[in-house]
């Protein structure tokens, strides 16, 4: 593969082989390479976990944080330099566990952000326990009666905090994945796709063969404007809708909310402190 | 009978919450700055937003003495339990002025406040009034309170601003007049050319001098006022402001600002904080500059939400898993506070550590008069470098500083990780690269030693007794020494906590005996000279009731102390 997202030796990434993350990694280095963007202007950023470990392995910058603290830096960092784009990766237990409030309060400042969260329902890196996502009634070696929490619906939530692109797709259709991934990093806002993936090592149950079985694709005619159709669109299961589900064109973002954007774009980084202004506030004081 | 201040008059405005304290402060400070009067007030409030009882002190003084002071001259009450809530510093001095169901006392002077203000139009009034009156007091110009009412009511109606014209002349004339009390203080045209600014507003400028751009916060009292002020100089600078869903936002958001670019300060108290903590082990690995407020109150836990204490020193010094370096400041004065904030983010930015400001509620909204700052001789450094292809975020380098590029600025990557990593800020497992990275972590404390400001000692040189102390308690220790009048005692002072100065241990091994002063209950910078030069001091004075040291107390227990070593 020719690609210059591509990191120059790949052989040590640490997936267990099978895992769903190499197609996902594929699918968004193809869709980096058609948008013509460059490693120099893209910021991957992550918490920890496997899926978190996207950025290491693409040819770009990025800040790889704290276990589901990615949306907070990804925000600060793309109001400090709106001409980065930036995209979030995560998985169930980092985005929707350990990092649940900076999702709902991202949700509410709408930066120009997409947020990827590979959905395999299990937590990988530490060895098959109960995520957010994972099934009522599947057993783990901690959840050893089943588990019965109710799971997190990440697209009815993502739709009541009206996040403003909310997408879901299956791993292992790679045109249609990259499809919405190019739709979801040229939406102006925040934008959530959920990919269902399947963990080779510790979900027996959501397997591949399982989400092959269990999804459908919306058919063209879906109107994903209506916040409506899109709540039921999000309850449904068994099969699960795959493609963009919620849509919402008309809110402002994050940067161009903040006060320093409004008269004049130039990024934060690239403007210098006024030392007369500085003089004047201390002035004031007198 | 006649009551005689002169050079120095203490007065205590008490009421309840919302009864309007602040503004009657905010009216005096700058009257009384403008006019020429060393200015100096402190406020202690309840944790609640209406009723109880709080207080601000105001002195106003010949000289610029800045400690707090436990005597009371004037009381003001404006509720009916401010009395009582204050009686321990009443004196048979202490002179009670205000309305007769309020001023309880032996010494009172009733000035019915309320019902002047109630004839000029609504009891609204009467805290213009009241602030009137002690401007009368103290003859301050009528026309000088006229214009700057109008001036500090300019955006309300005409017929309020006209009011309140009235409001003060009336409060003037009752002050002016009153003859029972005769104050004498000298006043200075210098000072009228004096900044007048509280701790908090201190840090805040300095850091919008440091060039400070991007400020997040989730809001905690003592610490909130910094993102207040920070906001309020966002409408003219270019400063983004956010307030955050929570400290773990807070500190991750600061990384990322700093991350792309920006120059970014988050302030908090000692419970958010702690809430950072994994968040201040992130900056150490990823070797991102910081510059952190923290106003330290009462803990543990929620503790005295709106009290002071230096309880937080051992959770600063500690905070974050792994072992990394990190700079300490605690400004005694507002000078060191706007200096300190200023050069914090120079010193982050060129070290690539975590740099805390540590102050307390006491600190922060005690407010007084000082000279302009100087703004000549700095420049803000960004220790930027452009990348070129092959840039390394953690190159192993000569001086042990890998230059700090930011996303597309040159043609390189930024890459950093908080797993163990490379030079290129991959993940690594590499046990000789994590052994070369843990050293060139900690190596750059070294480099820090140069810059590291000396302790400040007050007093003469060849000392027998030293009381050291550290942060918000300068003020008020050095007058207590400077009233104490015993040559054999100085003053050694720490801004700079960590890492500390190399002079350290030979100050304090120079003297016969050594005092630490501490608000809180254990002693934690006497704990952190012990572990660093070995010294033990030999006594400590410890306050941790929440309320600041007196001059007045620090007198009486140095006083003790020295003479319990005589007998």
């Amino acid at each position: 593969m020719n690609n210059k997202f591509d990191i120059k030796n790949n052989s040590d990434i640490a997936w267990c082989p099978g895992c769903g993350n190499f197609l996902i990694r594929k699918e968004i280095m193809s869709v980096l390479e058609e948008l013509k963007l460059s490693p120099q202007e893209l910021v991957l950023v992550s918490g920890i976990g496997q899926a978190a470990k996207m950025p290491q392995y693409v040819n770009s910058n990025f800040f790889n944080g704290l276990h589901g603290r990615g949306l907070p830096p990804a925000t600060a960092i793309k109001a400090a330099n709106p001409q980065l784009t930036v995209l979030a990766f995560g998985g169930d237990g980092d985005m929707y566990g350990e990092g649940g409030n900076h999702l709902l309060h991202t949700s509410r400042r709408n930066p120009d952000i997409t947020l990827f969260v590979h959905d395999n329902m299990i937590y990988g890196l530490t060895k098959g326990q109960a995520s957010p996502t994972t099934n009522f009634g599947f057993e783990t070696p901690v959840q050893n009666f089943g588990v019965f929490e109710r799971p997190l619906n990440p697209i009815a939530l993502a739709i009541s905090l009206e996040i403003t692109f909310v997408a879901r797709v299956f791993c292992g259709h790679p045109e249609q994945t990259q499809e919405i991934m190019k739709k979801a990093i040229n939406h102006k806002g925040f934008a959530l796709v959920d990919i269902f993936q399947p963990c080779v090592s510790f979900n027996k149950i959501n397997t591949h063969k399982w989400f092959e079985e269990n999804t459908y694709y919306l058919k063209e005619d879906y109107d994903p404007t209506d916040r409506d159709k899109a709540f039921k669109k999000a309850y449904e299961t068994m099969p699960f809708p795959l493609g963009v589900i919620y849509k919402n064109d008309g809110r402002k973002t994050f940067e161009e909310n903040l006060h320093i954007y409004q008269k004049n774009d130039t990024p934060l980084v690239k403007r210098s402190t006024n030392l007369s202004n500085i003089k004047n506030e201390i002035n004031k004081k007198i | 009978m006649l009551s005689k201040f002169e050079n120095d008059v203490v007065i205590v405005l008490a009421g309840e919450a919302g009864q309007g304290i602040q503004s009657i402060e905010g009216i005096l400070s700058l009257l009384l700055k403008r006019s020429g009067y060393n200015y100096f007030s402190t406020s202690e409030f309840m944790s609640r937003v209406r009723g109880g009882v709080n207080s601000t002190e105001i002195r106003i003084s010949s000289q610029e003495v800045n400690g707090f002071r436990n005597r009371i001259d004037i009381l003001i009450p404006l509720s009916d339990k401010s009395v009582d809530h204050l009686k321990s510093r009443l004196t048979d001095q202490t002179l009670v002025i205000g309305e007769k169901d309020k001023t309880t006392y032996k010494k009172s002077i009733e000035v019915p406040f309320s019902d002047i203000a109630k004839e000029i139009g609504n009891k609204i009034f009467s805290n213009t009034v009241a602030a009137g009156f002690i401007c009368g007091l103290l003859n301050v110009e009528l026309q000088l309170c006229k214009d700057f009412i109008a001036e500090y009511f300019a955006s309300k109606k005409q017929d309020i601003i006209d009011k309140n014209i009235i409001a003060i002349s009336k409060g003037h004339k009752i002050g002016k007049d009153l003859e029972q009390i005769k104050i004498t203080i000298d006043k200075s045209k210098k000072i009228q050319k004096h900044l007048l600014l509280t701790g908090a507003e201190a840090v805040s400028l300095g850091a919008l001098a440091g060039g400070c751009n991007f400020v997040c916060a989730y809001p905690m009292s003592p610490a909130t006022s910094v993102l207040e002020n920070m906001a309020s100089y966002s409408k003219d600078n270019d400063i983004i402001v956010e307030q955050v869903e929570d400290e773990i936002g807070v500190i991750n958001m600061t990384l990322g600002a700093w991350y792309a670019g920006a120059r970014a300060m988050a302030t908090t108290s000692g419970g958010g904080f702690a809430l950072m903590s994994e968040g201040i082990s992130l900056c150490a690995m990823i070797e991102s500059p910081l510059v952190m407020h923290i106003a330290q109150r009462p803990g543990p836990a929620t503790g005295l939400p709106t009290r002071t204490e230096q309880g937080d020193l051992n959770l600063v010094l500690y905070a974050g898993h792994g072992d990394f370096p990190r700079i300490i400041l605690a400004p005694g004065t507002l000078e060191e506070a706007f200096y300190q904030s200023r050069n914090a983010f120079n010193m982050s930015a060129k070290y690539q550590m975590p740099v805390f400001i540590l102050t307390d509620q006491f600190f922060v909204d005690s407010k007084y008069n000082i000279e302009n700052f100087d703004l000549d001789n700095f420049e803000i450094e960004e220790s930027i470098v452009k990348t070129n292809p092959d840039y390394q975020r953690f190159a192993f380098t000569k001086d042990g500083l890998s230059p700090r590029g930011i996303p597309n600025h040159g043609k390189g990557l930024v890459c950093v990780d908080s797993d163990e990593h490379d030079e290129s800020g991959h993940i690594t497992e590499d046990f000789d690269i994590r052994v070369k990275m843990v050293d060139k972590r900690k190596h750059k404390l070294k480099l820090v030693e140069k810059d590291i400001t000396p302790p400040k000692l007050i007093g003469k040189e060849n000392y027998k007794t030293l009381v050291i102390c550290w942060g918000s308690t300068f003020n008020t220790l050095k007058e207590a020494l400077e009233e104490l009048e015993n040559e054999d005692i100085s003053l050694l002072h720490f801004s700079w906590i960590y890492p500390l100065h190399k002079d350290t241990f030979d100050y304090l091994n120079k003297a016969d005996k050594t005092i630490i002063v501490e608000n809180n209950s254990s002693g934690q910078m006497a704990q952190l000279i012990r572990s660093t030069t070995g010294f033990a001091i030999d006594e400590e004075i410890l306050k941790y009731n929440g309320l600041p040291f007196s001059v007045e107390e620090l007198k009486q227990k140095i006083t003790n102390l020295i003479n319990k070593e005589k007998k």
